[in-house]
Order: structure tokens, then sequence, then C-alpha cells
């Protein structure tokens, strides 16, 4: 194992610039790297990526693999197996980190079993051991219940990491980097599948996870009409309406609106829970909102241990005063 | 259309947060007392996806599970369902695994069955909640795989897949056999009707041990593991709620806004 060397980030791309994801993967990865006395490299994978490799230069790596190939614009698993396992054989990192995406929780698993080593899904936190040097891999594990550690002693040692679970590094142009090429040597006839159709759902307004106040609505609101209500609010605190998981199964709201660990992970400064129990998988998804406000009829329910504050009553009478008292407190 | 979807036995995830309790010498999670095991949910999505497929095509559509101390009456849920046969790796050799190993032994299972179009599982299990399985299963099969489903369309040997991503859904054209694990947007799994319950009750599972399927115990379960838990814990949320009084509900409304004002958080 002596010859692997160095921890590599696989930086994801999206709307022509490195994802914030990627950018917090970099952050984490340099303190890993200095930890370990060793370099930081970045991969890039995609169609005309090669531009941005700069951008992971300036957030912190210290070298930066580009495979760029037109059979990989579009993410599916037989292409981007393949050639981060190519990658991986050629730079031999003894760490390779991704973001908990809709693309790294499909990439690690795949890649961690192609070359026969184990990868650590939506960690929350990475640190090296001092005496073995080994990454202590810390996860969320049922449903938000528990958090468990691993770790894994054959190279590369793999992780995906949450969303906003670690902090990007301040950009610095001037910084040094080398840039490398690699070719993707895919054969298209092996490339099984192949997206016919991207579609993005937007909802309007502002973005859940770019949201710095969010009111979310639970199975209490009881139906479609009541988050009407959650929008009001949101609207005079120019947040964005979420939802736990039964609203958007019942179809009361978009899929899209759902927080937690199936979800969105959000970390606003302000999460109004309405109407939610708080199950750990919902927990997962807002545990870092600085202010946690529950509203509940239930003194027990659950999300009052998570809570910073909060009111016990029926949502359909504390709603509407908290509302306008809150328009009053903001025109003052 | 033979489709096989691995079904896994967890601990309720519904059952009170404040249940689940550390074993501090094991590192392992203490099933709470009064709460039985349950067919994983996101397994039951796998299923309900499994059967849609079936009442469209026909088919056949066999469930496995593997684990040590696999509840008869539980995991006979898929047949319940509608499901046509169990297969159980049912052995102390199969317990506590890792993504890996699991995979390995439902990988060396599938391929002793032999005859499929396609496999499903759920997006991860609510115990470990890793999303591995799925890709594992591909990989020592050499098959395709997608991930996170919302829907399935089979037409002319391949499946048409709607992938659930970051910001929508990508439409992704697969070609048969392949794995596909499936997301909870899938819609709700539908429930046992009285019929299916009396079908699952009178059907035999086929269980398996390691050496049917032809694999080592040094493969499988804990031995076989790649990953190795170090620690399992319960991080304890320092401070606690404040909560708002007042005469009435709107009274209690109006001191949680001048509260969270007074605190800065509005």
């Amino acid at each position: 194992m002596a010859e692997y060397k160095g921890v590599l980030i696989y930086a994801e791309i999206g709307e022509g610039k490195l994802k914030a994801i990627s950018t917090e993967l970099l952050g984490c990865g340099r303190k890993l790297a200095d930890d370990l006395g060793q370099e930081l490299c970045a991969v890039l994978v995609g169609s005309g990526v090669s531009s941005l490799a700069r951008e992971a230069i300036a957030f912190g790596a210290d070298k930066v693999y580009v495979v760029d190939d037109p059979l990989l614009e579009d993410y599916q698993a037989d292409s981007y197996v393949s050639v981060m396992a190519k990658v991986v054989k050629q730079v031999m990192p003894q760490i390779l980190i991704l973001g908990q995406t809709s693309i790294g929780r499909d990439l690690a698993p795949g890649l961690a079993f192609r070359l026969g080593t184990a990868a650590a899904t939506d960690c929350i936190e990475l640190a090296i051991d001092p005496d073995s040097k080994l990454m202590w891999q810390t996860k969320p594990v049922y449903g938000g219940n528990a958090q468990a550690i691993f770790t894994c002693q054959s190279y590369p040692q793999i992780a995906t990491v949450r969303a906003k679970a670690m902090s990007p590094l301040e950009r610095d142009d001037s910084k040094q980097g080398e840039v490398i090429t690699i070719g993707a040597d895919l054969d298209a006839s092996a490339i099984r599948a192949r997206v016919l159709e991207k579609v993005r759902e937007e909802v309007e307004g502002i973005k859940l996870e770019e949201a710095e106040v969010i009111v979310s609505g639970g199975r209490g609101i009881g139906g479609a009409d009541g988050f009407k209500q959650l929008e009001e609010l949101a609207k005079i605190l120019k947040g964005a309406v979420g939802a736990s998981r039964p609203p958007c199964d019942n179809g009361w709201v978009a899929d899209s609106l759902q927080v937690g660990l199936t979800g969105k992970i959000v970390a606003p400064n302000l999460y109004i829970a309405v109407g939610i129990s708080g199950a750990s998988q919902h927990i997962s998804g807002c545990s870092g909102a600085k202010n946690i406000v529950a509203i509940n009829k239930d003194p027990e329910a659950n999300i009052f241990r998570q809570a910073h504050f909060g009111v016990v009553g029926d949502w359909k009478k504390v709603l509407p005063a908290f509302t306008s008292k809150v328009r009053e407190l903001l025109a003052e | 259309m033979n489709v096989i979807v691995c079904v896994k036995q967890v601990i309720d995830p519904e059952a009170p947060p404040a249940s689940f309790k550390i074993d501090p010498t094991g590192n392992k999670m203490v099933t709470p007392p009064g709460v039985s095991p349950v067919v994983d949910p996101y397994a039951e999505y796998a299923v309900e996806a499994a059967l849609r497929i079936k009442d469209v095509q026909g088919g056949k559509i066999t469930a496995i599970s593997l684990g040590a101390n696999l509840v008869p009456e539980m995991v006979k849920k898929p047949l319940a369902m509608g499901a046509d046969e169990l297969i159980l790796l049912a052995d102390e050799a199969f317990a506590e695994g890792d993504s890996w190993s699991t995979a390995y032994a439902l990988g060396m299972a599938i391929k002793k069955l032999g005859d499929y179009d396609l496999i499903l599982c759920g997006r991860e299990a609510s115990d470990w909640d890793a999303g591995q399985v799925g890709s594992g299963i591909a990989e020592f099969l050499g098959l395709p795989s997608v991930s996170l489903a919302r829907k399935i369309d089979i037409t002319e040997g391949k499946a048409r897949v709607e992938r659930v991503t970051d910001d929508g859904y990508e439409v992704v054209e697969v070609s048969l056999p392949a794995v596909i694990t499936v997301s909870n947007e899938l819609g709700e799994p539908r429930y046992a009707t009285i019929k299916g319950i009396m079908i699952a009750r009178r059907k035999e599972p086929v269980v398996w041990k390691p050496a049917d399927i032809g694999v080592e115990s040094s493969q499988i379960g804990a031995a076989g593991r790649r990953s190795q838990l170090l620690k399992l814990f319960q991080p304890v949320r320092e401070g606690k709620c404040e909560v708002a009084e007042g005469d009435s509900p709107e009274e209690a409304a109006v001191n949680l806004a001048l509260k969270l004002r007074e605190a800065k958080a509005l």
C-alpha cells in the first residue's frame, strides 16, 4: 500500500462553475492532506470542463486532473466508473472524496466495488487518526438516530460527504498548481445506459438550499391548503417553504420541497417547523440550522428535543398570530 | 419479465427516536423492546416497482432476504403484496456484513437463480443508510445499474428510468438485464390484500445456506467486510428548547415572535 499517496477530490460542475459541494470538499480535503503531509488533488470529469481546473486550484487543490470527453457529457455509471477507475489507478490516492449528490452517491459505491475497496456514504465528518493515519469516516445511521465511525484498511479509502457539512476555503486566484490531462479511452459500445432527457423541477422563488429562512410543514398541516399559510409567512421572511416527508408522499407539495435524509439538506439561519413531529430522518436534513423553531400541539413531539424555540399549540391558531406579529416587527 | 427484488429486514425506522439505544459493548443497535422488525420501507418501494412492472408485463417476481434471525411472518410481506417466490439467505454467517459482503452474497444467490431480466433494490436500507448494495450487485454480476428511480417503464428489452437528481429528474435508458435502485418518489407501496396474506401464509420460502450459493463463510457477513465499524454512538444535543407561553395560542405565538426578535433570529 506504500505507493498510494495524497487526497483526491471528485469535483462536480454545474452551470459552468464548480458546485458549492466541490468547494466544500476541497476545504475538507485540504485539511486531511495537510494532516497527512500530502498533496491535495482534484479531478474534473465531463465534457468541456477543462477551463474549470484553475478554479479548483484557487479553492485549494495542488494538482488538477482533467478527463474531458464528449462521451462524458452526461453522468451514468458505466462510463464514469470506468473513467474514475482509470484515474485512481494512475493517481493512486490514499483518500478519494466525493459529494453526497445524485452523482456521488451512485459513483462512489460503483467505484469502490470495481476497485475492491469500501466506501462510506453521506459522511458529516472526516478526520485522520493520528496513530494509524487511516481516515475516520463519521456518518449518520438508522435514519439519524445514531452516528457511526467507519474505517477502511484498503486504499483508496472512499467517502461521500453531505452538503454543507464542510466549509470551503477563501478563493485565492494567486495560488499556483498543476493541470494534468488524462484520456477517457472510452469504448462507446460498452456504455449500456444513456441519458435521454434532463428535467429541472425548480420551484419559484428562493431555492431551499440557499434560503436564509425556511418555513416547513409536516403531516400536521393536513393538506395542500394549509401550505398557503406557510407560504405567506415565508414570503414575509423572504424565505422558502419546505416540508417533511408525509406532505410530499401525500402529494400536498412537490417532492422537491422535502427536507431530510432523502430530500434536501439545509442549513438556514432560521428554520420554522410547523406540524412536524421531528422524525430523525427529517432532523438529519435541518439540524444544521442556526435556530430551529417548533410549532406543534404535542409537547412530547421529538421536534421539541431538537428545537431552540417553540410553542405548544394548534398551528391553525398559532400561525396566523405569529405571522401578523412577525409582519409588525419587521415593519418597525 | 423475471424480476428479482432484494428486501432487508430492519429495526422499524418509524419507532420513536427515543427508543433507539446502542448496546455499549457490542457497537450494535439494540432492538427496542416492543418494537418488531419490519421489511425495510425503502425495499417496499422496490417491491411496489416490481409489482407495477408485473401488472403491465406479466412475469414472475422473486424476493430475496438475507440475514440471521429473519422473522418468517415478516419477511413474507413481499409475497403478501404479490411477489411469487421468496428466497431466504438465512444463516448466522450472513449477519453483520457491510455493503461489500452483503452485495457479494446477494450477487451469488442471483447468479444461482440465473434467469432474470431486472434486479431491484431500495435506494438504501433504513438502518445503515449506505445505498451501496445495488451498485455492488451490478459490479459482481457485470450488469449496468441506475440508481434512485422514481418510475420504470419496460419496452423492447430496455428499461426507461426516471432517475431523481439534485434539481429534478433525468430519463435514462438502460439495456436489460440491469440493476435499478428505487426511491420513495415512486409513490406509496400497495397494501397486502387478505387474499395475498392467505397465499403468503401457505407459501414456504426457499432457504439457502452459504454452501448452496457457493460462498465461503470468510467472504460473507462480518468476516467478509471491507469496512470496519469503529464506533456507534448517539450525540447528545446541548441546550434545550425555550418554549413561549401564553394564556392563549395566539398570545404564545406573539411571545414566540418577541423571543425570536430578542435572540436576533428575526
